[in-house]
């Protein structure tokens, strides 16, 4: 058990649990801090495979900027716990196992495939270097980089009319 | 002992580093808090905190065992999780971006491990301090919001979106210097400040080449003001516009715990400004030998400093100020003659540099907040997306014409 | 180091998780919100990617994951304040004036 490893299995269990309270808990708001406990996780998975800007960078937007997003919307549309329904039968018998099944399905059989595409050794204690992500970034993205602009853009005036108080004209 | 330390590393180096550093910072917090109130007072022509042992310097004691006794209430109808997360979440993320700060030259040794004066020296130390700084914003809306009243709930609002807003100006505002140093890595964006234009006046990314940053650093001190809530952005949890914002039901220790992050992350912030725009642990002075004096710059000071408080001390009004000024001016003057010994005289001067820096910047933090009014919230915001933001894209977009013109 | 495929295996599970969130819960936000999941799990498979085959395009990638992301959050809230205002509810359950 190396210590790379323990540190997989660690971040990993965060994530899932993060996963299972986001489906179990009942106001949104607490839901919305287990998401940020998985995209925190996710941000140590990724560093823990040398992608450190990416880590980053997933910790500022995500974590930073889109989660406080979701949570402005919960307490300004002061969200209430969700109404406590017995769950159908379908969904507590068929449901829930079909789902369970259906992941770990695909679990097994990309676990199967990807068995021997391990990096090399060299290759994988390469630590990502900014300036050679943002060459890739810069040059042969360029058209998606200044496209995604305009996609914010676009974003941008969306929300901003769609949430404007109703003063029609 | 030192083959000890090369097989555990941790323990021998990391882990003292890390208790002197928590030590020093939760001591520097609690003055920090004394520091204000004695210049806040003086410059509203008063004396502020006297009585509390000689020139008040216990006050940071009574009011942390104020903090410990008193009851801690909770309001009805709080979320219980969020309420009690929160000021742990503002103090745990303030106090861990210290944890990236350089406070001298890369090449130590401790115990013959060579180590960086640092707690950790990430390749990627700027963008983790910006991911603890955004992170931050949790504390303020979570507490504003579980506290189930209206003042908090409009305060945590209010104050978290001032908070995303100034983030943006925040970051790009240290790109110039990003793109002047071609790094993230804070030790290295220091080291690239060093040399001296024309021999004697420094590289310091302020006065830089290709571009001075000078709009950048004015862009950054500004909006990391706005982003610690300070004055005079501090509409938020100002006592006669929202009672106190975000933090009015929280009690005794919690409270103290919001107070505490403030303070780090205005310590932080003065970490950041000295190490991105003036040049961090480097001096001021040429380091030829013709400019050797210089070394002894902070025994001299450490030496002054303890005589005039001895001599102060001594005709204080209170026996116990008598008795315990003195002893802390015979303390600086020890400390001042240790630094002048010839192996730690070098080790010294990159730390002294550094503090004396952050000392200034903490310094405008609190004569801004003693002397400017405060924001209203509307023209607070404009501000931000109107006018730092433009400035901060602007500086970006000079910065990198100027690199590039300069490039051979 | 940590084989590929227990990284690949992580991001099934959380996907998974993520499918499931979205069949079983109401609320209009937490749906949204396991959208957010389904994508943080594909970022882990980019990256996972991206280190095993020694390319960066991953990377690159889940920029523009994240990117997108961001957009689709701030007019997804937005059209989910105006389903709010216009409604009065978050269940989706509750906005069916559609079905016959």
């Amino acid at each position: 058990m190396t210590p790379q490893i323990a540190v997989f299995i660690v971040l990993a269990a965060v994530a899932v649990a993060g996963a299972v309270s986001l489906i179990l808990q009942r106001h949104p708001i607490h839901s919305a801090l287990s998401l940020i406990v998985v995209m925190v996780a996710l941000a140590g998975l990724y560093l823990l495979q040398g992608a450190d800007f990416v880590a980053a960078v997933q910790i500022i937007v995500y974590g930073g900027a889109i989660m406080v997003l979701f949570i402005f919307v919960i307490m300004l549309l002061n969200a209430g716990e969700e109404e406590r329904t017995n769950s159908s039968f379908m969904a507590r018998y068929v449901g829930v196992p079909l789902g369970i099944v259906f992941t770990g399905e695909v679990a097994y059989w990309i676990g199967r495939a990807t068995l021997h595409l391990n990096p090399t050794a060299a290759a994988s204690a390469v630590t990502t270097s900014t300036r050679d992500l943002s060459t890739l970034l810069f040059r042969q993205y360029m058209f998606p980089f200044e496209l995604t602009s305009f996609l914010i853009l676009i974003a941008l005036l969306g929300a901003l009319v769609l949430a404007r108080r109703g003063d029609s004209d | 002992m030192n083959e000890f330390a090369a097989h555990h590393p941790f323990l021998l180096v990391v882990l003292p580093k890390v208790v002197i550093l928590l030590f020093v910072l939760l001591t520097a917090l609690a003055y920090l808090t004394w520091f204000e109130r004695k210049v806040v007072a003086h410059i509203q022509s008063r004396w502020g905190p006297y009585r509390v042992g000689p020139h008040g310097l216990l006050q940071p004691l009574a009011d942390g065992v104020k903090f410990l006794f008193k009851e801690d209430v909770t309001p009805a109808g709080a979320d219980k999780f969020a309420y009690f997360l929160a000021p742990f979440l503002s103090l745990s993320l303030a106090i861990t971006s210290i944890a990236v700060i350089p406070f001298g030259p890369s090449d130590i040794k401790i115990f013959g491990q060579s180590t960086p004066l640092a707690i950790t020296n990430l390749n990627i130390g700027l963008l983790v301090l910006f991911a603890i700084t955004s992170m931050g914003v949790y504390g303020v809306a979570l507490a504003g919001w579980s506290s189930n009243s209206k003042y908090p709930l409009l305060g945590g609002l209010r104050s978290s979106a001032q908070m995303i807003s100034y983030e943006l100006s925040l970051t790009m505002s240290v790109v110039g210097v990003v793109l002047m140093a071609g790094t993230f890595n804070l030790s290295a964006i220091v080291t690239s400040q060093q040399g001296f234009h024309w021999g004697f006046i420094p590289r310091w990314n302020l006065i830089g080449a290709p571009m001075p940053q000078i709009l950048g650093f004015l862009l950054f001190f500004t909006s990391a003001v706005a982003e610690t809530n300070r004055s005079p952005f501090d509409l938020a949890e100002a006592e006669s516009e929202l009672v106190a914002g975000f933090h009015t039901e929280y009690a005794s220790f919690k409270f103290a715990m919001f107070f505490m992050a403030e303070y780090a992350s205005m310590i932080t912030v003065s970490c950041l400004a000295t190490i991105l725009f003036f040049g961090g642990w480097l001096s001021p002075f040429p380091q030829t030998p013709f400019w050797a004096w210089t070394h002894y710059i902070p025994t001299v000071a450490l030496a002054v400093a303890g005589l005039a408080l001895i001599a102060h001390g001594v005709r204080y009004i209170t026996a116990f100020g008598r008795v315990v000024l003195p002893v802390i001016g015979l303390a600086m003057l020890g400390l001042g003659i240790l630094v002048s010994l010839p192996g730690v005289v070098d080790f010294v001067q990159g730390p002294f540099w550094f503090l004396l820096k952050i000392s200034i910047f903490l310094f405008v933090y609190v004569w801004v907040r003693g002397t400017l009014p405060r924001f209203r919230y509307d023209q607070l915001m404009d501000f931000g997306w109107k006018l730092l933001l433009p400035l901060s894209i602007l500086n970006v977009v000079i910065t990198s014409l100027a690199i590039v013109l300069t490039q051979k | 180091m940590v084989p590929t495929s227990y990284f690949l295996v992580l991001s099934a599970i959380l996907f998974g998780l993520g499918v499931v969130a979205f069949i079983f819960k109401r609320n209009i936000l937490t749906i949204f919100m396991s959208i957010e999941l389904m994508l943080n799990a594909v970022n882990l498979a980019f990256i996972t990617f991206s280190r095993a085959l020694g390319q960066l395009q991953g990377q690159v990638f889940v920029f523009f994951v994240i990117v997108v992301a961001a957009a689709e959050a701030a007019v997804g809230l937005a059209i989910i304040i105006l389903i709010n205002r216009n409604r009065g509810t978050l269940n989706v359950e509750r906005v069916d004036s559609l079905k016959d």
